[in-house]
């Protein structure tokens, strides 16, 4: 049975974590909304008011581009993560124990680089110098050594190998309880090893696949170093134009408003998925 | 040779062996049993003949031909899971022609044998519906229809009844064994209760620590065990053990038994079902397969009498139905009948 809070103590328990939330993310959060709507000081700082400018400048072409860009290289990152941490998972869940713990910590350490060291860590792998490249010279795919980065490819490489151990721990506990009986069942009835994981893995767990792909897609949406360090300019996320804009153009109302749009499209996704998985639920 | 046939088949999980050397053979068209307490490796035993396991040592022959080392998906036995495994994504009629759909059979030959299959589990017009919506009951025989599908050439069932409730298991039982008689298929249930095995079974294997006991239709293993463990684990039993003194008879504590097949020598066990144990009041009568001895407790059930009677310092469980019941009450002197055809000689476990 539910007992219904009456008085005011009763909703003592709840009165921390409120406060935390409250001091960490709903005044931050306000304080940026409300930024966003004043007006920039050529030559200053800024000074409250309320005006649609900032988000007005936001809706060119050029900003629509990079807010497209973004979103776009997210959805990618997130779609090769999986379509890498899935298979993988599904192996190391079916491993002995104590191979699972090895590889766990392995990702948990690689979790625990900072976006710099990995930037500066892949750009050292792809340069002509000392990177890749010369592997393959030896091996003799190439002619001679050359730059992989920087370029779209090198970007995606480092953010995927930033959010794959994240994928991988997401995708671990579903997987673990995943019924082994039932890929078991699938190879009686005749189908092989590949055929079981596709057509019951894959779709026993789809719930668990999308709220991972939209929970990676808003993690890499985040990501603004990566980009910079390993792509051209072209390939550079609304985050890096963020940081940019709030740090080197002083410009924090016109910051502030691209930031609060990328939460709402990041809230939007989350929502969808929630969505999404109770309708799955209910069925 | 027709059927399957286990030669000395070994599994051995790292150190530890699940089933011994085991040499077996399951005429084709029979429905056997795998019967034992948990642990044993009857289910081990089932997962080898599904191809799940990989045998240790030994062969496996399917009419002959070797199927040791065929993986699990090119074998086409239907088997049937403890927890039933229906894929939770699929409606009852897709995952019944599931096994058909990945070989490529048309919709329509698909639609024509869900109806089929679904006739034969008696579950009409289910095609439909999503498996989360079934009871227990219905989940069962759509495990059935699917495991059913191919045709197979074995059907194996891993404990499948274990999840429904005492009633509905015990009409599942029998509707199972009728769907066996109806199809002449080769039918191999793992169960750990031998009222299932009794009631379903051509043939029982009695199963303990990886080891097989006995082989032997239920009726032969109730009245005919081949040692202790068969004896206690199949009903319930008195055993008694005595030393040979001469031509079909046994000494035991406090008297003499008769019974047939005795060696010429040396110390066994007796088993002796409760129901054929006759006692009677007063102990005056000490001819050889009478022992004397005394009431403790008397338990009426209403169909059934239990008498718990102390002969020689041993406990005794007797069973009478109400009409035959003796004139007696705890702490009376009665004289205990063992008839010599009641007296079953256990060979070593």
């Amino acid at each position: 049975m539910k007992i219904k809070p009456r008085t005011f103590s009763d909703y003592a328990s709840i009165g921390f974590p409120a406060g935390m939330l409250m001091v960490f993310f709903v005044i931050p959060f306000g304080i940026m909304i409300a930024v966003s709507f004043f007006q920039r000081v050529q030559g200053a700082f800024y000074e409250p008011a309320f005006v649609f400018d900032n988000y007005a400048r936001f809706l060119t072409s050029f900003f629509g581009g990079i807010l497209g860009f973004s979103i776009g290289l997210a959805a990618l990152v997130a779609v090769v993560s999986v379509l890498l941490a899935f298979p993988f998972t599904y192996i190391l869940t079916r491993m002995a124990r104590r191979t699972q713990v090895v590889w766990l910590v392995f990702l948990l350490s690689v979790l625990s680089l900072s976006e710099v060291l990995i930037g500066f860590g892949w750009s050292t792998l792809l340069s002509r110098t000392a990177g890749i490249s010369n592997l393959l010279v030896a091996v003799g795919i190439l002619d001679k050594p050359m730059s992989l980065s920087p370029s779209f490819g090198a970007v995606m490489t480092g953010m995927v190998y930033q959010t794959f151990p994240y994928t991988v721990l997401v995708l671990f506990p579903a997987l673990s309880r995943l019924d082994p009986s039932l890929v078991e069942v699938a190879r009686t009835l005749g189908s092989g090893p590949v055929r079981s994981f596709l057509n019951v893995v894959v779709p026993a767990l789809r719930n668990s696949i999308v709220s991972t792909l939209i929970m990676v897609f808003v993690f890499a949406l985040g990501c603004y170093l990566l980009p910079q360090l390993l792509g051209k300019p072209s390939h550079w996320t609304l985050s890096v134009l963020i940081t940019d804009q709030a740090i080197y153009q002083s410009n924090m109302p016109f910051a502030a408003a691209m930031a609060v749009f990328l939460v709402l499209v990041s809230l939007s996704l989350v929502a969808i998925s929630l969505l999404y998985g109770k309708k799955e639920n209910a069925a | 040779m027709s059927g399957l046939v286990f030669e000395s088949i070994v599994k051995k999980f790292g150190e530890f062996t699940a089933v011994h050397e085991t040499s077996l053979t399951i005429p084709q068209g029979k429905f056997v049993c795998l019967l034992g307490p948990s642990g044993c490796g009857k289910t081990t035993l089932l997962r080898m003949i599904a191809g799940l396991e990989a045998a240790t040592a030994g062969r496996i022959l399917l009419d002959g031909d070797d199927v040791t080392r065929i993986p699990t998906h090119k074998r086409d036995f239907g088997m049937v899971f403890q927890n039933l495994a229906l894929f939770p994504h699929l409606t009852v009629g897709e995952n019944i022609v599931y096994p058909l759909r990945i070989r490529g059979v048309s919709k329509a030959d698909c639609l024509a044998a869900v109806k089929r299959l679904l006739d034969l589990v008696q579950l009409p017009d289910m095609a439909g519906r999503p498996v989360s919506k079934l009871s227990g009951g219905q989940k069962q025989r759509v495990a059935i229809a699917r495991a059913l599908a191919l045709e197979p050439k074995l059907f194996l069932l891993d404990e499948p009844l274990s999840a429904l409730d005492a009633k509905l298991r015990e009409s599942m039982q029998i509707e199972l064994k009728q769907l066996q008689q109806k199809l002449g298929i080769t039918t191999i249930v793992v169960t750990h209760d031998q009222r299932e095995a009794m009631t379903m079974a051509d043939l029982v294997v009695v199963m303990s620590q990886g080891k097989v006991h006995q082989v032997a239709p239920p009726v032969e293993i109730y009245r005919k065990p081949k040692d202790a463990f068969v004896a206690d684990f199949i009903g319930s039993t008195n055993l008694i053990s005595g030393r040979i003194s001469g031509s079909g008879k046994l000494a035991v504590a406090g008297g003499t038994l008769l019974a047939d097949d005795l060696p010429a020598t040396g110390d066994v066990t007796v088993s002796v079902r409760p129901e054929n144990i006759r006692v009677t009041a007063g102990s005056g009568d000490n001819t050889p397969g009478c022992l004397a001895g005394e009431v403790s407790y008397i338990r009426d059930l209403g169909a059934s009498i239990e008498m718990y009677l102390s002969v020689a310092g041993q406990q005794i469980t007797a069973i009478t139905t109400p009409s035959d019941r003796p004139d007696i009450a705890a702490g009376d002197a009665v004289s205990v009948h063992f008839p010599k055809d009641a007296c079953v000689v256990l060979g070593d476990a």
